[in-house]
């Protein structure tokens, strides 16, 4: 017989487990696109100052 | 002053370590939870919490390094995926072998004693490959996802395992042919090692998509990374089941770290290939080292081996990350010279 009540409360587990990796992954996404940006406003003025030009 | 319920020297610390980490991420692929795990069990969090949270950091590492090397042409994502299906089903025999020397109570010393060998093996391998010069060690490889790659750089073993005409073969980056079935074979091999050793892999993964499959090192990388995405997403969530994640270590390490693997990564496309080789003998060298110093300690009950341990492997972490930058901003100026007027 399928143990529901065990059933459900693996599954609010599982939602709450993949709600945590959701926002290792969001923080990721976000961290990508900003310094993304950040790269490409500054990255080849640090990139030149390294060159030494 | 209490951020994410952290002081905030513990933010800053937590932040400039995953910088550190980062680093060594983007540029070889692996190093996470080899260098996370170890460290917050030293400072005094649970096994659960140190491993779940270690693999939920490197889960969002491997993702913003993947897309900074996709961004490179660096991802083969059909090799990619033909490793994940072939290191699955390595990983589940390994899990069994595990399980079969645990009833004779061998387990233990077997794993640690290969791990050791394995680590440094691979280490000294590589260092002395990439010192000896040979086996596409030579020269800059800027381009390697764009060009084909020259035959003089296939290292000997991946020559052999690419002679085997066996169908269906596979087209991967880099112009490079191989069977489907070599392909599997040695993710299944890498997988085994990985399952067997309770590790991630990426020290066993990027050697052996070079050195057996053929594909250059920078390819070798970011395929290795597209596929920790999927096995440090999978292990994290595994983890988190259980409430091995804690937010408050993962958010300040991944903040650090995505500015790192942005470095790491980028230095890839700069630093000579042969130079990429030694520094990643090296780190797997110390690790080699920290990982016999503590097993040490734990046989003979000595706890402050377990922290000169940790010592040796931040340390070599930190000069083997530092050698990446400075190696990076050297060859920025040997190209401005290089390409300035006489």
């Amino acid at each position: 017989m399928v143990d529901l009540a065990a059933f459900t409360s693996m599954g609010a587990d599982g939602i709450d487990a993949a709600m945590l990796i959701g926002a290792v992954l969001l923080e990721a996404a976000i961290l990508y696109v900003g310094y993304g940006a950040v790269e490409e406003a500054f990255g080849q003025r640090v990139v030149e100052r390294l060159r030494g030009e | 002053m209490e951020i994410l319920g952290l002081s905030l020297a513990m933010v800053v610390l937590f932040v400039g370590f995953g910088l550190l980490i980062g680093v060594l991420f983007g540029f070889f692929g692996m190093g996470g939870s080899f260098l996370v795990t170890p460290a917050l069990l030293v400072m005094g969090y649970p096994t659960r919490v140190a491993v779940g949270s270690g693999l939920a950091f490197v889960f969002g590492t491997s993702v913003i390094a993947t897309l900074k090397h996709r961004d490179m042409g660096q991802v083969d994502y059909k090799l990619g995926v033909l490793m994940i299906a072939g290191t699955t089903a390595g990983i589940e025999a390994g899990k069994e072998i595990v399980l079969h020397l645990e009833t004779l109570g061998l387990a233990g010393s077997i794993i640690s004693v290969t791990y050791v060998v394995l680590l440094g093996g691979i280490g000294a391998f590589v260092t002395y490959e990439a010192l000896r010069g040979g086996d596409g060690g030579e020269g800059i490889n800027h381009d390697a996802a764009e060009d084909d790659v020259d035959a003089d750089d296939i290292p000997d073993i991946a020559k052999k395992i690419q002679s085997y005409r066996i169908p269906p073969m596979i087209s991967l980056r880099g112009g490079v042919s191989v069977s489907l079935w070599m392909i599997l074979g040695v993710a299944f091999v890498t997988g085994l090692l990985s399952g067997f050793l309770g590790v991630g892999g990426g020290f066993i993964r990027m050697p052996a998509l070079f050195y057996l499959i053929g594909v250059p090192v920078p390819i070798a990388v970011g395929t290795d990374l597209f596929e920790i995405v999927f096995s440090g997403g999978l292990g994290s969530f595994l983890y988190a089941l259980d409430g091995g994640v804690d937010l408050s270590i993962v958010l300040p390490l991944l903040a650090g770290s995505a500015f790192g693997a942005r470095v790491g990564s980028a230095a890839t496309s700069i630093v000579d290939e042969d130079e990429i080789k030694v520094y990643f003998g090296l780190m797997l060298l110390g690790g080699a080292l920290a990982v016999a110093v503590r097993e040490i300690g734990n046989v003979y009950g000595i706890d402050a081996l377990n922290t000169v341990s940790l010592v040796l492997i931040l340390g070599s972490a930190l000069l083997v990350s530092g050698a990446v930058v400075y190696s990076s901003i050297t060859a920025l100026r040997e190209e401005r010279q290089s390409s300035s007027p006489a």
